[in-house]
């Protein structure tokens, strides 16, 4: 009986353990192995993978975890790596003697999971996935399958589209990859800021993709926000990719985490930033956040991840104090410069609104004719409240009826109601 | 869509200002500068300095800068994407240096592609 006991505890344990391992091994091994065949032979490597946590799935529950489960994964991977190599080999060299003498090369079967060549073959990936040639939804499902290990339907979900979608998608995108002979490899030192480029926004992206989702799902949210996070951590973790933007994107990204939690309600619904219980911000978050916001301030190039950091630092900031509504609105004031988005016009307009009222801010929010997006009239009808009602509500029912989520409809639905 | 260049002309504000009326000044063009920006009709712009700047004339003659009158010396410009010359002046208008008497804006079509350039 007891056995039994123990036997269910480890399962459950088992059932824990070989997700998360999945999570951070995966593209270790996927990374590695394309690395060494090159990335024509991508799905190889995804399949070889793949297979070994199959294996680790169907031995652990009955011959127990090894004692250290990631090496015991890194064998398993290397030897089916092996057994592909020779299998290779021996076709290569009966169907093909050529082949045999020009390339002594194919004999090598070592692979190489040396902490190293883990690292430098996980951010190379990187490069080579993030690679400009293929669309940047590409690059997300792309990095989403190789980098972060998940499903087809995980990503369908994040996409709110169908499995099928998501597979030509990414079939599509190897296929466009392997036909531009992407190598696995480091950009030189002098085009790094630039290849890091599309790094940096497929990482953002990926974030945004969880902390801005239609999906109702908290937990697939939070697990992509955290993979990003992930993602950068990675590229401060070596000297040739630890610039300054890439802290900065990183210090964003722990800013907005913080209020996670605070956020959604526990049915996934939005809570708008005033009405947030502020206790519930993670104050470990900020303050790595801060950390990085600090090394981010090296160099003298101000990218559009300092400004939106900055921001985000703001945010953190409870008090309602003029200081903190003039820097926010210098810095959108900024970011605008360097790159137009609708969604930093409008919070340019909300932080000038708190700076020089509400009058003078309504005078500027009517120039931005953004007559499509539900949130112009959402801050029309926040700006409207309290001067003319009556323009508030109108506002707000036209922000109602574009809206595009239930939950969107929802939160407009108590602005209308509370005028 | 066009684009315009948004020309000031002014006296140098740090002769006539204090350090904090300049502050206040800077965040005033910050915010208008901004605000066309919102409306993603910015391209690109800079202040020049007033300090260090030399006239170079015919046969290698250089006196001390700038050019032109005290109130009429380009302080700097900005770039905008306007449908129209009027669009463009509009703009114009909310650039805090005409709070200064005889200060001025101009507004110049940039040349692309006309045959005249």
């Amino acid at each position: 009986m007891r056995l039994t006991h123990i036997n269910v505890f480890a399962f459950v344990e088992q059932q824990q353990l070989i997700p998360n391992l999945f999570r951070t091994e995966y593209r270790k091994i996927v990374s590695v192995l394309c690395k060494r065949f090159g990335f024509d032979q991508v799905e190889i490597a995804e399949d070889i993978a793949g297979d070994t946590f199959l294996t680790a799935w169907q031995t652990w529950p009955y011959k127990g975890v090894p004692p250290n489960p990631t090496a015991w994964l890194y064998n398993v991977a290397k030897n089916k790596a092996k057994n592909y190599l020779q299998r290779n080999t021996v076709f290569e060299s009966k169907v093909s003697v050529e082949l045999k003498i020009t390339s002594p090369d194919s004999y090598e079967t070592e692979i190489d999971l040396s902490p190293q060549n883990i690292n430098d073959s996980q951010l190379q990936m990187m490069f080579a996935i993030c690679h400009p040639c293929i669309s940047p939804e590409a690059q997300i499902g792309l990095s989403l399958r190789i980098l972060c290990g998940f499903g087809i339907e995980e990503i369908a979900n994040a996409f709110l589209t169908s499995k099928e979608t998501i597979n030509k998608r990414l079939f599509r995108a190897k296929k466009k990859l392997r036909e531009e002979k992407i190598k696995i490899e480091f950009p030189g030192i002098s085009e790094i800021d630039e290849r890091l480029s599309p790094v940096l926004t497929t990482i953002y992206l990926l974030f945004n993709e969880g902390y801005y989702s239609v999906s109702q799902n908290k937990t697939i949210r939070q697990e992509l926000c955290f993979e990003a996070m992930r993602l950068c951590t990675m590229l401060t973790e070596n000297k040739n990719t630890n610039r300054p933007q890439v802290n900065a994107l990183l210090a964003l990204m722990y800013f907005h985490a913080s209020r996670f939690e605070a956020r959604l309600s526990k049915d996934g619904e939005l809570i708008l930033y005033d009405e947030q219980d502020t206790s519930l911000w993670n104050t470990d978050l900020i303050s790595k956040g801060g950390y990085f916001l600090n090394y981010a301030a090296t160099g003298n190039q101000i990218s559009k991840y300092h400004l939106q950091a900055t921001i985000a630092y703001w945010n953190t900031q409870k008090a309602d104090t003029k200081e903190k509504w003039e820097n926010i609105l210098q810095l959108y004031n900024h970011l605008l410069q360097l790159e137009y988005s609708p969604i930093a016009a409008l919070n340019r307009t909300y932080a000038l609104s708190k700076v020089n009222g509400k009058q003078n801010a309504i005078i500027e929010a009517e120039k931005l004719r953004l007559i499509n997006n539900h949130f112009y009239f959402m801050l029309l009808g926040e700006l409207y409240t309290g001067i003319d009602n009556k323009e508030a509500k109108s506002n707000f029912k036209e922000a109602f009826s574009l809206a595009k989520t239930q939950a969107e409809k929802q939160t407009i639905k108590k602005k209308i109601d509370k005028l | 869509m066009e684009e315009y260049a948004l020309i000031m002309r002014h006296e140098d504000g740090q002769k006539i200002a204090s350090p904090e009326q300049m502050q206040i000044w800077m965040k005033q063009t910050m915010d208008w500068i901004g605000s066309i920006a919102a409306q993603n009709k910015f391209v690109s712009g800079t202040g020049l300095s007033f300090a260090g700047a030399k006239v170079v004339r015919p046969h290698h003659v250089v006196t001390d800068g700038p050019f032109g009158e005290i109130k009429e010396t380009i302080g700097g410009f900005i770039i905008v994407k306007a449908d129209s010359v009027e669009e463009a002046a509009e703009f114009a208008k909310g650039c805090p240096v005409l709070q200064g008497e005889g200060n001025s804006m101009e507004v110049r079509k940039i040349a692309k592609n006309d045959g005249a350039h």
